[in-house]
């Protein structure tokens, strides 16, 4: 007994001790690091720009290219860059988009993070990683390799940011996208040639073509809105018709200076809530799982489905000459082309890699002109020149081409949820609403003007 | 060899050469367990985006929570979960352990492992499985066309006032077995004896069962009720599967919260705040549960 008495003071002594100094050691520690210092620059004369004479060096890359055509593409130009530049040794790390997302940020705060990594271009992460420092401003690089030209402005935005990572859409460059995707209309010819109905070429010519095609009985439109987001893209398709494109810029990169609460994002709102009321919508959308929703209409239900790029290769597989692909059409016929869209996830240089010329040469080898006729081989949609290449005619043919005219016109604008780093949940959630009868199109303006409002007054 | 029995002390190594055999496992428990657990605490009080360097709050974390409307209805939601996950599958378990323990059916093992079975299969598959059930064209729906209840047939999950019941009964459908076997097995252990006692003073089947079954399982019913309760707060896969917090944010639980300030938001702080309360939520309505459990058994 005496020894039990003794040892359990003691024992206990070094509990409280050990959980005392672990208390310290984590009160002592901020998280986080303190990455104050902007990445050193390089400038643009002193850019070597042929590869070849960078030495041996390894770099570590980071993609999401793991499905069907993007793993295709990628694989392509990763072994034509090692024939190409043996000296540069590439090793490479894919993961899925949800997977890369996740990691990221802990590989980015590491030590030894990887060298060129494909950062989603969302205020969330790439404009995070800005203004903590992480990745390199690629201007230099632009000016020595031309990137500039390569890239129009409408393409370049989405991976641009202002130093200090508050600015989205414009500043420093901080990435190159290799893909491009736009937001517009899918068609079945066949439904519309049923209902005698000419694919349309104003948006007063698509909305009379609903009311024909709902009057035949089946709602022309289809919509999966189980997961909120698929509903942002009909909005920003609708917006698009309402609204300038400067604004709805404004608004989507979540800068100071517009307002939700104009009669145009009224307007579209109210469109949308006279679709559902109308009945042009699929019954139930709110409930629909999006892959089924396109599924569905590739195998003949519905006449429209308002949609990305992201789904050509699906549909042109599953419905052959029977669909088609029009950007969401103007107020006439040769109005200026102006849709939702953006790129693919860009790739950017660490600041903390120790090859940032090997990394910019990389990143001008998987974007370069020959690459972009890659990608177009593999059943990508490449981001530049995109109307220069040869594709099988149909649908392939037509997202090409809608893709190229809207680009060169500019008329190129930003997700909506790019807006504040909240804003992908609260227009989710308040188009579900709006789509539901659950709020009118007034308190969804407001609703949305709280969000952006609040996030572009403390960004300053 | 055996050491010479020290007389006056328990048997066995003495006390401090225990505590060392207790240390590899403390290590690992306190690596794994409770240094994330300090840690997230510490979290709690600072803004962190995960990226740059942490700034101390203070409570504000805390504070949101309780100012938040939708944190607050996030808590709501899970609340309202623990009748799916737990009031209803004791109270179906009870009766069905007790139809299965009477009537002595034959094959009991079979429908033990029928009824068991969804907490064999992950809740993944679970969820993926009734998103397509709940879909506008799916079975839920086809069935109810198939009987002419056309008017009922809508996108359960798209509704606003059926999203979360629905979310709750895939819920009631996965504990429900669970409780059956642990009751069952409670049940078995029960003396005959006292069946027949009650039996002599004339007890109907509703009468033994207030009389006997019930106050004999009390032990199993608060072990059934906290595992059940702890699921409903924690959901997190269910949901994020089945809705992702839709229609609006009229499913959305504070574990989802959580997932999606820390990976979406980037508000590690936030995020953490959420857990920590989560974590005594979650023990303070266990101990709860365990009070009672505990004194009825000792009645």
């Amino acid at each position: 007994m005496i020894r039990s008495s003794r040892s359990k003071p003691t024992a206990r002594l070094a509990l409280t001790a050990g959980v005392l100094s672990l208390v310290t050691a984590l009160a002592a520690c901020t998280p986080g690091s303190d990455t104050s210092a902007p990445p050193p620059q390089a400038t643009a004369s002193s850019v070597q720009t042929d590869a070849a004479k960078l030495g041996d060096v390894t770099l570590l890359v980071w993609d999401q290219e793991v499905r069907g055509g993007q793993a295709a593409q990628m694989t392509a130009l990763n072994t034509a860059f090692q024939a190409k530049y043996p000296n540069i040794k590439l090793k490479r790390v894919s993961r899925s988009f949800d997977d890369l997302k996740t990691t990221l940020r802990l590989a980015l705060s590491g030590n030894e993070p990887p060298d060129v990594v494909e950062a989603n271009n969302g205020r969330s992460d790439m404009g995070e990683f800005v203004k903590a420092n992480q990745l390199v401003p690629l201007d230099p690089y632009a000016a020595a390799y031309g990137w500039d030209k390569r890239y129009p402005e409408s393409v370049r935005q989405y991976s641009s940011y202002s130093a200090d990572g508050k600015t989205f859409g414009q500043g420093n460059l901080y990435g190159l996208p290799q893909v491009g995707e736009i937001v517009g209309i899918y068609y079945s010819k066949k439904k519309l040639a049923a209902a005698g109905v000419q694919p349309p070429m104003t948006w007063d010519e698509f909305q009379s073509s609903l009311a024909t095609l709902k009057a035949k009985g089946e709602p022309p439109l289809v919509l999966g809105n189980l997961e909120k987001w698929p509903a942002i893209h009909v909005f920003g398709t609708v917006q698009g018709r309402t609204t300038s494109a400067d604004t709805i810029k404004q608004l989507a990169f979540g800068r100071k200076g517009a307002t939700w609460k104009t009669p145009e994002n009224l307007k579209a709102a109210q469109t949308l809530t006279d679709w559902v009321g109308k009945g042009y919508f699929n019954q139930g959308f709110n409930g629909q799982d999006y892959d089924p929703a396109w599924q569905g209409f590739s195998k003949g239900k519905g006449t429209y489905l308002i949609a990305g790029t992201w789904l050509q290769a699906d549909l042109g597989k599953a419905m052959g000459d029977d669909v088609g692909f029009i950007v969401p059409p103007g107020a006439s016929a040769d109005a200026k082309p102006l849709a939702t869209g953006g790129t693919g996830l860009p790739f950017a240089i660490t600041a903390k890699s120790k090859h940032p010329e090997a990394a910019a040469a990389y990143l001008n080898f998987i974007t370069s002109q020959d690459a972009m006729a890659t990608l177009a081989k593999t059943g990508n949609l490449p981001v530049a020149d995109t109307a220069t290449q040869h594709v099988s005619p149909g649908l392939q043919q037509d997202v090409f081409n809608a893709f190229g005219k809207t680009v060169q016109a500019g008329g190129l604008v930003p997700y909506l949820d790019y807006a504040t780093p909240t804003m992908y949940d609260t227009i989710g959630a308040a188009l579900q609403d709006l789509l539901a009868g659950k709020t009118t199109p007034d308190q969804f303006v407001d609703r949305l003007e709280k969000d952006y409002g609040a996030f572009a007054a403390k960004n300053g | 060899m055996p050491s010479p029995r020290r007389t006056g002390s328990p048997p066995g190594e003495p006390r401090r050469i225990a505590y060392l055999y207790l240390l590899p496992g403390f290590v690992v428990y306190a690596a794994f367990l409770l240094y994330p657990l300090l840690r997230a605490v510490q979290l709690s009080f600072y803004d962190w985006d995960g990226l740059t360097l942490g700034r101390w709050i203070g409570l504000d974390n805390y504070r949101e929570i309780v100012s938040d409307e939708s944190l607050r209805s996030a808590f709501g939601h899970a609340l309202i979960l623990i009748v799916f996950f737990a009031v209803v599958p004791v109270c179906v378990g009870l009766l069905l352990a007790s139809i299965l323990n009477r009537a002595k059916v034959r094959g009991l093992p079979f429908f033990r492992t029928v009824v068991f079975l969804p907490q064999v299969v992950a809740m993944v598959v679970v969820a993926v499985a009734w998103r397509r059930i709940y879909a506008p064209d799916g079975s839920l729906n086809e069935l109810l066309g198939a009987l002419g209840l056309d008017s009922l047939q809508r996108g359960w999950l798209g509704d606003y006032a059926l999203a979360l019941p629905a979310v709750g009964f895939v819920g009631t459908w996965f504990e429900t077995g669970l409780v059956t076997v642990l009751l069952l097995a409670g049940m078995s252990r029960i003396s005959g004896d006292l069946y027949e006692a009650a039996r002599l003073d004339g007890a109907g089947p509703v009468r033994e069962f207030f009389a006997v079954t019930l106050p004999s399982v009390r032990g199993e019913i608060a072990v059934a009720s906290t595992l059940t309760v702890i699921a409903a707060l924690r959901t997190f896969d269910l949901v994020y599967v089945t809705t992702g917090g839709g229609p609006g944010n009229s499913t959305s639980v504070p574990s989802y919260e959580v997932y999606h300030r820390a990976f979406e938001l980037g508000r590690v702080g936030s995020a953490a705040a959420v857990g920590v309360t989560l974590t005594l939520v979650i023990l303070a309505i266990s101990l709860v549960i365990n009070r009672i459990g505990d004194r009825d058994t000792a009645q």
